[in-house]
């Protein structure tokens, strides 16, 4: 179907007339559960092939953001979304088949999510739904994912055992390998690193700075020193607000635009 | 923050992405066909129910707005409708019947049920557990006209030679009969309510140095309350809606019961036992089919009244 890789970058032709300079642009986005405000008036635009990191404390948005993003918000009951979100120039809100969007988009949620089945299976699953069957291809496309995912050393003897009866820590790389089968275009991250130790978080960053140059990223993390270490630009939420999006050495150099993004990232918070 | 952009402007458009977001493939159309498909189906439940309404309420109907006087149908408890003078249809003895013996079947069947699901769910391991489950899952699966024949032939007897009383057919019989009868299935779904909670509530309680009776009394059943709620609410339905065992186990004699002693007869039974006998569309057969819509409406009432406790359960 979709080639990944390389290729994709190069893709220079056939833009649409409205042709739209960002990945991904977010404008006046409000998101609302019942009367809560989860998110209210987000303005923000990520460049292709760049990590863009999202920092805040709790509440401040950022799940609500990625699910809005990825159209989860048709699942979630009460969940309402106003404003414009253009994913590659396309409103997201108009489209014939939002399954075809999310299959370009992968996410990894806060807490591992092995799926029932081998681990094997965990991977093969987005590709199977693509149509790939040969059994080949789909070993390459596993052994690909979990090695980039930082799993393949622990699993490549089991890979038939259960996704759901691997640690926590080995969960979320499933999860993250998982993610990375869809060949996304996009790859969201949401606080990945809460399930993982130290070093395999270290791991999983050093991969994502390399899969910079195939896909673009939206990291949002709990860690600052996280979005420093990897992120291009970061965004700072708040509250629902998007208060502050700039160079991310700005940002923990002092260079703000707003004392509470300082506040923050020198953890004086609160 | 839209000014900074420019530098990768132009190939941020990957045409080719976009283009699938337009094209309803046939994952797509194999989507909307099943979810037309599930759509058909769970509407055909509702026009069932809606259909059997209809059809009970058609056959009842002339006789709740022409002859029917509330008082006496409700308030006495006098029912003799093949008397071919002044036929009487009272059902508050019947209604007294179908309370007393569900009621009773209840307080055999709560505690049981509830106690067995406990031991297979938080104490019986490995054989124990799954020789137990098929059991109990054998159990639910016995017939009532057999539950009915043990109050018969086996509980009657019994009953009469331990309470010397001269009829062993009575409330007490058909309390405990239909108390086992429902008791299987209110374990069953009991002891799924108690498998959902997720071990990590038990594991954090554990920790904190709870007894194990404590962690079941303080985390598990509060956590697993709806679900048992549920299957409690499943055991009424059952023992009201119970008709073969009641028949047999009764005494089946119009009465307003005493004492646990005394024979009753069952709303179910009534018409289960009548139907037959009485002239299709004549006044009997369209009260038998007002009793039918009496049912009806409170099997209604109590699942109705099990949702919204439930959804009171879960919001608080």
């Amino acid at each position: 179907m979709v080639s990944s890789g390389a290729a994709a970058v190069a893709s220079d032709t056939g833009a649409p007339a409205d042709n739209f300079p960002s990945k991904l642009e977010i404008r006046n986005l409000t998101i609302r559960y019942g009367h809560t405000v989860a998110l209210r008036g987000v303005n923000l635009a990520v460049r292709e092939h760049e990590i863009f990191g999202i920092i805040g404390p709790a509440n401040a948005g950022k799940t609500s953001l990625l699910k809005a993003i990825n159209r989860m918000d048709v699942f979630t009951s009460g969940m309402k979304v106003d404003g414009e979100i253009r994913f590659n120039g396309r409103d997201t809100s108009r489209l014939s088949n939002v399954y075809a969007l999310r299959s370009r988009i992968g996410v990894v949620f806060p807490l591992p999510v092995g799926l029932p089945m081998t681990v094997y299976d965990n991977v093969a699953l987005s590709p199977r739904l693509r149509g790939i069957k040969s059994k080949a291809d789909l070993d390459v496309i596993v052994q690909r994912c979990l090695t980039r995912a930082a799993l393949w050393d622990e699993v490549k003897d089991r890979l038939h055992a259960l996704g759901s009866l691997l640690s926590g820590g080995q969960q979320q790389r499933l999860t993250i390998a998982r993610a990375l089968s869809q060949e996304p275009d996009l790859l969201m991250l949401d606080e990945f690193s809460i399930a993982v130790d130290p070093v395999t978080t270290m791991r999983i960053e050093d991969v994502l700075k390399e899969l910079r140059q195939e896909v673009t990223i939206l990291l949002v993390t709990n860690l600052v020193q996280q979005a420093r270490r990897l992120a291009d630009r970061t965004a700072f939420f708040l509250n629902g607000e998007c208060v502050e999006v700039g160079v991310t050495e700005d940002l923990f150099t002092g260079e703000v635009k707003d004392q509470r993004t300082r506040d923050y990232v020198e953890g004086r918070f609160g | 923050m839209g000014t900074s952009t420019q530098a990768l402007s132009n190939r941020a458009t990957d045409a080719r992405v976009t283009e699938d977001f337009d094209r309803r493939d046939f994952d797509w159309y194999v989507d909307k066909l099943v979810a037309g498909l599930v759509f058909v189906c769970g509407i055909s439940a509702i026009l069932f129910v809606l259909g059997i309404f209809f059809f009970v309420t058609k056959e009842g109907i002339g006789f709740v707005f022409e002859k029917m006087d509330f008082r006496e149908f409700f308030l006495t408890p006098y029912w003799s409708p093949s008397d071919a003078e002044d036929p009487e249809y009272g059902i508050l003895a019947l209604m007294a019947g179908t309370a007393s013996v569900t009621g009773l079947a209840m307080l055999v069947a709560v505690p049981f049920s509830l106690g067995a699901a406990i031991f297979i769910a938080e104490f019986a391991s490995g054989k124990t557990r799954e020789v137990l489950k098929v059991l109990v899952e054998l159990l639910a699966a016995i017939p009532s006209v057999v539950w009915g024949f043990i109050g018969l032939v086996i509980m009657n007897p019994l009953l009469i030679k331990w309470f010397d009383i001269p009829v062993g057919l009575c409330v007490l019989n058909a309390g405990i009969i239909l108390g086992l009868m429902a008791a299987p299935i209110m374990t069953s779904i009991a002891e799924d309510a108690l498998k959902a909670v997720p071990d990590r509530y038990r594991e954090a309680a554990e920790a904190m140095g709870a007894t194990r009776w404590q962690v079941i009394y303080k985390v598990v059943l509060p956590a697993a309350k709806n679900g048992l709620l549920g299957g409690v609410l499943l055991g009424v339905g059952r023992g009201f809606g119970e008709t073969m065992a009641v028949l047999m186990a009764t005494g089946h004699a119009v009465n307003i019961p005493n004492s646990v002693f005394d024979s009753v007869r069952a709303l179910t039974a009534t018409i289960a036992a009548e139907l037959g006998e009485a002239v299709v569309g004549g006044e009997h057969y369209q009260v038998l089919f007002t009793i039918g819509i009496f049912l009806f409406l409170v099997t209604f009432i109590i699942n109705l009244s099990a949702d919204l406790i439930v959804r009171g359960i879960r919001k608080g």
